[in-house]
């Protein structure tokens, strides 16, 4: 990779990174909006035009609070849980490709932090990680609210995990890849044809069942409504946060947003065939041809396109993170496990034979 | 046993179907539900409202913050009998009377009048006897102001100096509501 390369790449890096905290920052204010609104409400409309600075005010509170430490808490782990939760939330976003490339002149820039061709493995690692600073933290509180809500987070996240490693090896069967960008690529057509179909290529259509497992895991790894059992005000007060105040406290919810947006980004990459959008190579073709663009400039505008399709479908899911949040309650621990060892990993084992079968009788490739 | 009313209903206790343990259809029947919510938030007219811009009306016949009225000369109407004391039920009312001298006449309506009068909204209940019991027109209940919440208890005693009615026309209030612009004005004229 020559030098101006690599400085793009820290660009894209450093875009990545930006924009995790950016959307995380306005999941806050589009959480409790959307709750409003799903509740007859009015929501945030004090700060700024409809409220759009209140995640500032927010941040402005959260910073000048006070820095709270229990007695008898481990100083050093509690601090070093929420920065654990946040690194990890932050680092997993780093593989998912957000575009294709860019092109100028021979420069060539990937719209993906770093392209590792072990992306899905390199995610799930990252993920399982971040169940430690929960665990951490709650521990580290030296408080038994605290540390029930730690055993709760860690337990539920073994368990979901399994499932959804399960669901995604379907995936994976298909594709014979673990990279996030051959994976997208592969959801599509290449040339000629009625390119509506382009929608049909997406994973979502192969692998329904895989799919509900996939979202279902999804909501219990984030600790989403109805399986956020490891915070769960009604029993737990705040569970693993119980103790955390300040800026803390903040990384804590900052952190849940980032792993929302990384998994809506994950499951859109995996099973809404990532920036790929529909009719995408006949707006190629009519950019090429039909205008007065110079071939590079026609192929970063179709690609710009897919990055806009990309955010597209992760904020289409977001909002259906939330949606779900304000629509379904909180589920029973007993029902939350049986849920996950009972249901879905039998599910998912019986979705991987199914997978193999079809592929052996090459119904689908 | 037979029941009395015989309007007991019969429970069945079925297990459930598969639709019903798959969760799903419950759930997108939740969330159709939701979304009908979201959409009508986004059109219909909301009903909250929004304080310090928009204040709830008050019902016509709230009964809040007493005021002594003037009569249309500008004097004031009581005369310090006591019957709204006596009316009380909360005994929030003292009142000390006194003899109007000579002069006074353009002050006081009566030949007695209250020196002092003092109402503990403490004690006040705003059932509005006091207002029925008055021969003279003299005391209500203002149908827009409250009693404002305070950091001291004796801060709630209201003297005659946060009672009576202000004596320009435009801070005057009939039955406790504000007059418009042009009672106010129909008010100057009499008065002058």
């Amino acid at each position: 990779m020559t030098l101006p390369a690599l400085g793009w790449q820290g660009l894209v890096v450093l875009a990545t990174f930006g924009i995790s905290l950016l959307i995380a920052t306005y999941c806050t204010y589009a959480e409790r909006v959307i709750a409003a609104f799903l509740q007859d409400r009015v929501g945030p409309d004090r700060a700024g035009p409809f409220g759009l600075l209140q995640p500032l005010a927010d941040a402005v509170k959260l910073f000048t609070k006070e820095e709270f430490f229990p007695a008898g808490a481990n100083r050093a782990l509690f601090v070093f849980g929420p920065c654990l939760a946040m690194i990890t939330a932050l680092m997993s976003s780093a593989v998912i490709p957000f575009g294709n490339f860019l092109q100028f002149g021979d420069t060539i820039v990937h719209l993906q932090g770093i392209e590792i061709n072990v992306g899905m493995l390199y995610v799930f690692g990252i993920v399982s990680l971040g169940v430690y600073g929960i665990m951490i933290g709650g521990w580290a509180s030296n408080n038994k609210f605290s540390l029930l809500g730690a055993i709760r987070a860690a337990s539920q996240n073994i368990s979901y995990e399994l499932a959804m490693g399960l669901a995604l090896i379907a995936v994976l069967m298909m594709s014979g890849t673990l990279s996030l960008r051959e994976i997208t690529l592969q959801q599509t057509h290449v040339g000629g044809g009625w390119h509506l179909s382009d929608i049909f290529t997406w994973n979502v259509f192969k692998q329904p069942l895989g799919f509900v497992i996939f979202i279902v895991c999804a909501f219990a790894e984030t600790n989403r409504t109805p399986f956020d059992l490891p915070e769960c005000e009604t029993e737990l007060i705040g569970g693993y946060h119980t103790e955390y105040s300040s800026m803390k406290m903040g990384l804590y919810l900052f952190a849940e947003y980032v792993n929302v947006f990384v998994a809506t980004a994950v499951m859109s990459v995996l099973y809404f065939g990532g920036f790929n959008y529909p009719f995408q190579y006949e707006f190629l073709d009519f950019l090429t041809n039909k205008t007065s663009l110079s071939a590079d400039w026609a192929h970063n505008i179709f690609v710009l396109m897919g990055v806009v399709a990309m955010f597209a479908k992760i904020f289409t899911g977001i909002f259906f993170f939330m949606w779900v949040r304000w629509t379904l309650p909180r589920f029973r621990y007993d029902q939350l496990m049986r849920l996950g060892w009972t249901i879905l990993i039998p599910l998912a084992i019986f979705n991987i034979l199914l997978t193999g079968g079809l592929i052996t009788f090459g119904v689908i490739q | 046993m037979e029941s009395l009313s015989k309007r007991a209903k019969v429970l069945e206790k079925k297990p459930m179907t598969l639709a019903e343990r798959a969760y799903l259809p419950a759930i997108f029947q939740g969330l159709s539900i939701t979304m009908q919510h979201f959409f009508r938030a986004a059109t219909k007219k909301q009903v909250t409202i929004r304080y310090p811009e928009e204040t709830r009306p008050f019902s016509p016949v709230f009964r809040g913050l007493h005021v002594l009225k003037r009569d249309e000369a500008g004097r004031e109407r009581c005369t310090a009998c006591g019957l709204c004391a006596v009316a009380c039920p909360a005994e929030a009312i003292t009142m000390v009377a006194g003899e109007r001298k000579k002069g006074e006449e353009n002050l006081y309506r009566e030949e007695k009048y209250a020196v002092s009068y003092e109402i503990n909204m403490l004690r006040c209940i705003f059932c509005g006897l006091c207002e029925e019991a008055c021969p003279k027109a003299a005391v209500y209940l203002q149908a827009d102001k409250m009693a404002p919440p305070r950091f001291e208890r004796d801060e709630f005693i209201y003297g005659k100096d946060r009672l009576v009615e202000p004596v320009t026309p435009d801070n005057r209030s009939k039955r406790g509501i504000q007059l418009t612009p042009e009672q106010a004005d129909k008010l100057r004229a009499q008065l002058a």
